[in-house]
């Protein structure tokens, strides 16, 4: 079953202006239920464009996104529900904060669904388990969190809404490393628990590598591949030309097997190729 | 939607108006805009008229453009010219009960839309054609005198850059927060006054913030960099007065005798 479909999906940005740019150019996609999609692409590839078309934020020039089968604009007064319905966290959200408290401010996007206090407070609350925001910090100003934390707080409000699709856009640029991981792993679960779909947008191939079911690449506007993970990750060349790359244990792996070491040259996390080295190594020990 | 607005906007070029001198272009924008107010004539407010369309042309900057920054004053255009239509004294050309149209009254109409489209896009030729960084620049040196009277004429100047800077910015942090707040579901379409109001909060707070600390790291690094007012500073850019400057008044002054005997021989068009 297809949660999301586009057809025919384009966007022009300064249409009759001398810098009318096309960002997004006659993509047809379908996003499986459930399922976990990376999304990557060079800088200025569309892909913040395509994906903020999914939620009907920007309407599309020429084409269709269907929810669940049905068109999203087809009533254009009801664009609200389906921004309910796909989530949608912004590069930097930690700039969208403005309630007095953190809670407040987790609690604007159910409130806005229409939800009694009760409810909406509830839902906060079970959002923040999911991103590990300390309780004692709720009633604070969102202004005096850190970076990391505002992010944190930022990301529960949009999840508080209880998406049927959650899209994140570059949510780890700008954490540390430790922070970055963290937060993977909080959204891994999140996808985990509530099994629902997840788009997750990254400049990050490690990220995407460790994390995503499939991988759509998006090349100048355009879909350029659509495909599962590793089938993604086999094709280096041709991701290389378009300015992007294979993680970096990737390309060691296809190196040893280019030079006829029994290793997978589809490995795609570390621990992956610790699975295959380590008996290998054993093994040519032994055989000393 | 906030980005449809053109007047105001620089478009890079390297036609001979963009080349000259931004401060002979500033003078001149208000020369041309007290010329559109003394003609009286339709004749010498061709003359001004032609001479503005003249240097449109050689501007390189597509039309469209200058038609998109009129968008902002046709408003305006059309009730002004509607009034001044009702308005004119003398023999009546049509009339319709109580409504009168007399020949003044349409020449009046005419010729002030024409004034004020003019007037708008003479204002868009040096902002169209002139940066930014140039156009304060070119300010710091016209105002220079006033530094005698202790007026902050850099601070000033310095201020104004900083502020033509940041508008792009601003303009393009506002979509996003309010593309942010709306994907939380913020309405801010529909609802009474008070509603709309209400439905700015999102938007205004996060926005003032992020002014603040623009503001903050701005300080920063100018002060890194050893800023500390105009006193003593010299510019990488000095402007200069060149062959293209010459030609330039060379025309205006053609065209400002053609303009000077039609405005005296033939009487006056309009009577207000
Ligand atoms: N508001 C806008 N107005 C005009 N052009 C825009 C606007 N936003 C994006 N563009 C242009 O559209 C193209 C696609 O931009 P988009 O933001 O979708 O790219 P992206 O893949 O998200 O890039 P990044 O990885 O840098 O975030 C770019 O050429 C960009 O310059
Ligand atoms: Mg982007």
């Amino acid at each position: 079953m297809n949660v999301i479909e586009t057809k025919n999906l384009s966007f022009t940005y300064g249409v009759n202006t001398p810098f009318e740019i096309t960002a997004v150019d006659d993509v047809s996609i379908s996003v499986e239920e459930g399922e976990f999609l990376g999304v990557m692409g060079h800088t200025g590839s569309g892909k913040s464009t395509l994906i903020q078309m999914l939620n009907g934020l920007i309407k599309p020039t020429s084409g269709q996104i269907l929810l669940n089968g049905g068109d999203i604009w087809e009533h254009p007064k009801e664009i609200r529900k389906v921004r309910f319905q796909v989530g949608m966290v912004f590069q930097y959200p930690e700039y969208q904060l403005f309630e007095e408290t953190v809670i407040k401010d987790i609690m604007f996007g159910p409130k806005n669904m229409g939800l009694s206090d009760e409810e909406a407070r509830r839902r906060a609350m079970e959002a923040v388990r999911f991103v590990e925001l300390p309780e004692d910090l709720l009633e604070k100003s969102p202004f005096d969190l850190s970076g990391g934390e505002k992010r944190r707080a930022a990301i529960a409000g949009v999840i508080a809404m209880d998406p049927e699709v959650l899209i994140l856009d570059e949510p780890t640029a700008g954490l540390d490393p430790r922070g970055r991981d963290v937060l993977l792993t909080q959204i891994q679960q999140y996808h985990k628990e509530r099994e629902n779909t997840v788009l997750f947008v990254s400049h990050s191939m490690e990220d995407i590598a460790r994390i995503a079911d499939r991988i759509l690449v998006m090349n100048k506007g355009k879909e350029a591949m659509l495909d599962s993970t590793h089938e993604v990750f086999r094709r280096t060349e041709e991701l290389k030309k378009m300015g992007l790359r294979v993680p970096q244990i990737t390309e060691i792996m296809q190196k040893l097997h280019e030079r006829g070491y029994p290793v997978d040259d589809g490995t795609l996390t570390m621990d992956e190729a610790l699975r295959q080295l380590i008996p290998y190594m054993k093994r040519r020990e032994e055989n000393r | 939607m906030i980005g449809d607005i053109t007047f105001g906007q620089y478009f890079p070029g390297k036609s001979i108006i963009h080349k000259a001198d931004p401060r002979l272009k500033i003078t001149l924008t208000v020369a041309y805009i007290v010329l559109l107010f003394i003609a009286n004539n339709f004749l010498s407010l061709a003359a001004v008229v032609g001479f503005i369309l003249l240097i449109m042309a050689l501007s390189k900057v597509p039309v469209g453009l200058y038609f998109k920054s009129m968008k902002a004053v046709i408003f305006i255009v059309t009730f002004t010219s509607i009034l001044n239509l009702f308005y004119g004294t003398g023999e009546p050309l049509v009339k319709f009960g109580f409504i009168t149209i007399t020949q003044n009254g349409v020449f009046n109409a005419i010729f002030i839309s024409v004034r004020i489209v003019s007037l708008i896009l003479t204002s868009s030729v040096l902002t169209f054609t002139t940066s930014p960084t140039q156009l304060t620049d070119a300010i710091e040196r016209l105002l220079k005198p006033l530094s005698y009277l202790r007026v902050p004429v850099h601070e000033f100047a310095m201020m104004m850059t900083i502020a033509l800077r940041f508008v792009p910015t601003l303009l393009e942090e506002t979509d996003k927060i309010m593309s942010a707040q709306k994907a939380r579901g913020a309405d801010m379409e529909s609802g009474g006054i008070i509603q709309r109001v209400r439905a700015l909060i999102p938007i205004l707070i996060p926005l003032f913030v992020s002014a603040f600390r623009r503001a903050y790291e701005l300080a920063t690094a100018m002060e890194s960099r050893c800023y500390h007012g105009g006193k003593g500073r010299t510019k990488m850019k000095l402007l200069k007065f060149g062959k293209v400057d010459v030609i330039v008044i060379g025309a205006v002054l053609i065209n400002l005798a053609l303009f000077i005997v039609l405005n005296i021989i033939f009487p006056p068009s309009i009577v207000l």
